[in-house]
């Protein structure tokens, strides 16, 4: 468990990443499409299949008869000099286009501005499973640099057979080669015209090492900022098309309940209303959104439903319902956890509670459909653009290249936009309609009908000798997930196991998925020992550890941080770090206790990241502050409440998130390993903050805190967290 | 009872018939196609749909229609004079005060209604004036730094 490959080898797939399979994806009219990008030199990224075949021998250039079946990526050059590339991946917030376009920028040796990223249209881009798993970097960064450079080198080709010169002497620069022997020099428009030039990627292609970068590694702004400032950018929940409808759905009383009567007789006598009443789903279209709300109102439903848990139980119930025969899905074993623990004299144990917690995107979940024939088009939100396709396409029994799904930059999903729920709820009313519908869900819908970050029990036991070598470590999960469960530190004796539960919310993908807890658990857990041992917390992961990456983020974090200052009597410092999503990660936090008021105060925090080469610093600085921030909301007062299969705290009035006065000093600390691939950030650094809080807190008053979120525990003992 | 009103709306008059009870905020996303207004919650509690009335930031998502008459109510999209965008507008881009920017528009105009009626505001300013809008990315710090910065620029009141 020390070596990077062993760490990536832990990387196990997570249950409650929503997965797609991947099927065959191509459209009958692909040809078609490059037709209808007219003349231009087309570079193509083929999927690993295809690029095997191509090293087989059939490399160079291809007509489109013969374009691989499964492409990652492809970019087109047209006769103006415009530059678009198309990818499956989709932008939330991570200021992925931005990013993205720094690297074909960087490659294809052009001006970011002249790069147009078309994203996540399933008529258009290649298949892509989605954005999540902080795979964009690290896999469709790479990709994109690769075709980027391929282009670089066929208008090099091109202009050397143009001019009759040597290609060796031809570079590109700014949208142009140039002729060093000649000072001749021609812009990729005037090289492109009259061409139709389809290329697939060779196997071989250097790309620019980041110690040369000049566009890629830096602070790039946003790149089209000036959208969203002025409002012009339009979003799912924006969208519009002629002759629309709004839709709104008759919920159910409680989770699971089915519909027993509906009278819809008041509602169908309102002007343009369509009432869609399809198994247990109920629901209307009307004009405006008011007349939707009145129509829904006025049906009558009954609903049926089974007991439910409810929170106050839950832990209990989590440890209880177990699903049989599963639980050896993710069970990992090392040494002889069970003698060492026997025989040890110094062992500990912890038990933690994790809460399901609500993603809350500011931009509920949000669906145009529009049926044309039997040709659905969707414009929604989701980080799953093939993945909705294939919903719809299954909901309505169509083969899925009848189904088009498009998504507008999208008002963040936190990983909780994996699923096409409105987008099934907007199709379902156009079809009955015979019209376009639109239907956005309100904020109470997005905090009932939507999944959670799955709940969780840990326990964690662990044996470890007098000089604070730990010998024994023995962790189990029970629901909330297997990522980021194995732990990096060097333990010889090692039993770790995810037990799934049958969980009694609905569940799925929430940034960095269970890392977060089970990094809690682990970082936690990790300074109890070394408060047993009355060792530096710090001090104490070092001895365990021998993974130079982590060990950089943890030595170096906490120099900047000044972990060994001398700290005043109502000071608590604390430390908590991790690897995940290939990324490094150690975060460190100061509070304060004030003793008259047992007033508790986050003071500062201190993140160190290593995410390989960095690709645009202040774009990685405003993904580690952020996800520092939203952190501290299921750290200390983020929690579902449910009872009788209904949500209690369904508002954001009910629900509280972090806010302007939640959040502290922040400072980053980027480790920019330029010899090292560039790797994702927009989850890894959610990790720390949790563990961090807790053993800062643990450190100033001694009170173990093991349950997420922390507050409810601080309050019921006396203090206040502010 | 549908019933007529007549508004100004970035400097221009327009007549709209709705519900009294209607909210601003729907009227102007689902009449006028002023979307740069969002909806983040319906309850004021999250900020996205802040526009100015009369120059005071105000949740459109809780102002019924029926109450605006003859006020002068600006949006996002009224901001920026032809292309030169207004001072706060600038300094959210500057300071890359935003991810999924969906808060953005709310944020910008609540931070032109502190600067309206608060010149150079003091970070305890910004922090308890803006308490009420929320950005789930966690953007905090460079939207203060934004405000800070257009603050320190000086006024450019907007009514």
């Amino acid at each position: 468990m020390t070596t990077k490959t062993d760490l990536a080898a832990g990387l196990e797939p997570e249950r409650y990443e929503l997965h797609t399979p991947v099927s065959v994806i191509f459209e009958s009219d692909r040809r078609g499409f490059f037709k209808f990008l007219g003349t231009g030199i087309f570079i193509v990224c083929a999927a690993t299949k295809a690029s095997a075949l191509q090293e087989s021998g059939r490399s160079g250039h291809n007509s489109e008869d013969n374009l691989p079946q499964e492409i990652d990526a492809w970019l087109h050059i047209g006769e103006k000099g415009e530059i678009t590339v198309f990818t499956g991946k989709v932008e939330v917030g991570q200021n992925i286009r931005t990013s993205l376009s720094q690297a074909v920028a960087e490659e294809l040796c052009v001006p970011i501005e002249s790069i147009r990223l078309v994203m996540g249209d399933t008529q258009l881009v290649p298949f892509d499973m989605g954005t999540f798993g902080s795979r964009t970097t690290p896999v469709m960064n790479l990709q994109l640099r690769r075709v980027s450079a391929a282009a670089r080198d066929a208008l090099i080709a091109l202009a050397a057979k143009q001019w009759d010169a040597d290609a060796a002497h031809l570079t590109a620069a700014n949208g142009k080669i140039l002729d060093s022997q000649t000072n001749r020099s021609a812009s990729y428009c005037d090289l492109v015209k009259g061409q139709q030039i389809t290329q697939l990627l060779p196997a071989q292609d250097p790309l620019i090492p980041a110690t040369q970068w000049k566009i890629a590694g830096q602070s790039v702004p946003k790149v089209d900022g000036r959208d969203f400032v002025t409002g012009k950018h339009r979003y799912p929940y924006d969208y519009k098309l002629p002759e629309m409808l709004h839709g709104k759905v008759v919920r159910p009383t409680s989770f699971g309940a089915t519909l027993v009567s509906a009278d819809t007789h008041a509602a169908e006598q309102m002007p343009g209303v369509t009432v869609v009443r399809d198994g247990n789903f109920l629901a209307v279209a009307a004009p405006t959104t008011a007349d939707a709300e009145k129509a829904a109102a006025s049906v009558k439903a009954e609903w049926k439903s089974d007991p439910q848990p409810s929170s106050q139980e839950l832990f209990e119930y989590l440890k209880k319902n177990q699903t049989p025969g599963e639980e050896r899905d993710s069970a990992y074993e090392t040494g002889d956890v069970q003698k060492v623990l026997a025989s040890s004299g110094h062992k500990l144990n912890s038990n933690f509670n994790i809460s399901y917690i609500a993603h809350a995107p500011l931009e509920p979940r949000a669906a145009v459909a529009e049926w044309n024939g039997d040709q659905l088009t969707v414009w929604t939100g989701t980080q799953r653009p093939f993945g909705v396709r294939s919903e719809l396409a299954t909901a309505f029994h169509l083969p899925e290249e009848k189904v088009r799904v498009l998504m507008p930059d999208t008002g963040s999903g936190y990983g909780g936009k994996h699923t096409g729920d409105a987008a099934l709820e907007a199709a379902r009313l156009a079809r009955a309609a015979k019209r376009p519908v639109k239907l956005v869900w309100t904020r109470l819908e997005e905090f009932t009908w939507a999944y959670f970050r799955p709940a969780g029990v840990i326990d964690v036991t662990s044996a470890v000798n007098a000089d604070g070598t730990i010998t024994a470590w023995e962790f189990h999960n029970y629901n909330s997930g297997a990522a980021g469960i194995r732990t990096y530190y060097d333990v010889p004796n090692q039993r770790i196991q995810f037990h799934p539960v049958n969980s009694p919310l609905r569940q799925g993908s929430y940034r960095a998925l269970a890392a977060t807890a089970n990094h809690f658990a682990r970082e936690v857990h990790m300074d109890e020992i070394a408060a047993s041992l009355k060792m530096d917390p710090l001090q104490f992961r070092l001895n365990n550890l021998k993974n130079a990456r982590l060990r950089a983020v943890f030595e170096q974090g906490g120099k900047q941080f000044g972990w060994v200052k001398p700290r005043a009597a109502h000071q608590g410092f604390g430390v908590g770090g991790g690897f995940e999503k290939l990324g490094y990660m150690a975060t460190f936090v100061e509070v304060s206790l004030k003793p008259d008021t047992r007033e508790i105060k986050l003071e500062r925090v201190l993140t160190a990241f290593d995410c390989g080469a960095v690709v645009n610093p202040d774009g990685l600085r405003n993904q580690l502050i952020g996800a520092n921030i939203m952190g501290i909301g299921g750290a200390m007062f983020e929690a579902i409440e449910f009872q009788d299969g209904r949500i209690v705290n369904n508002l954001f009035s009910k629900y509280r998130v972090p806010r302007f006065r939640d959040v502290p000093p922040m400072d980053t600390l980027l480790i920019d390993r330029k010899d090292q691939p560039s790797v994702g950030a927009g989850e890894a650094p959610i990790l720390g903050i949790a563990p961090a809080i807790a053993n800062a807190i643990f450190a100033v008053t001694g009170i173990p805190l093991r349950s997420l979120p922390m507050a409810p525990q601080l309050t019921a003992q006396g203090y206040k967290f502010s | 009872m549908p019933t007529k009103y007549a508004l100004r709306i970035n400097g221009q008059n327009v007549s709209v018939e709705t519900e009294p009870d209607a909210s601003l905020l729907m009227v102007l996303r689902e009449q006028l196609d002023l979307t740069g207004t969002k909806y983040g919650c319906g309850e004021g509690q999250c900020g996205a749909c802040t526009v100015l009335i009369d120059g005071r930031s105000v949740r459109s998502c809780l102002t019924p229609v029926s109450t605006i008459s003859g006020k002068s109510i600006v949006t996002v999209e009224g901001l920026a004079k032809g292309d030169r965008l207004h001072p706060v507008q600038q300094a959210f881009l500057d300071e890359g005060a935003m991810q999924c920017a969906y808060c953005t528009s709310g944020m910008i105009m609540s931070a032109v209604g502190l600067l309206n009626t608060r010149e150079n505001p003091s970070d305890a300013e910004i922090l308890h004036f803006m308490q009420g809008n929320m950005c789930r990315c966690g953007t905090y710090p460079r939207i203060v730094a934004a405000i800070r910065k257009a603050g320190a620029a000086g006024k450019e009141l907007v009514r």
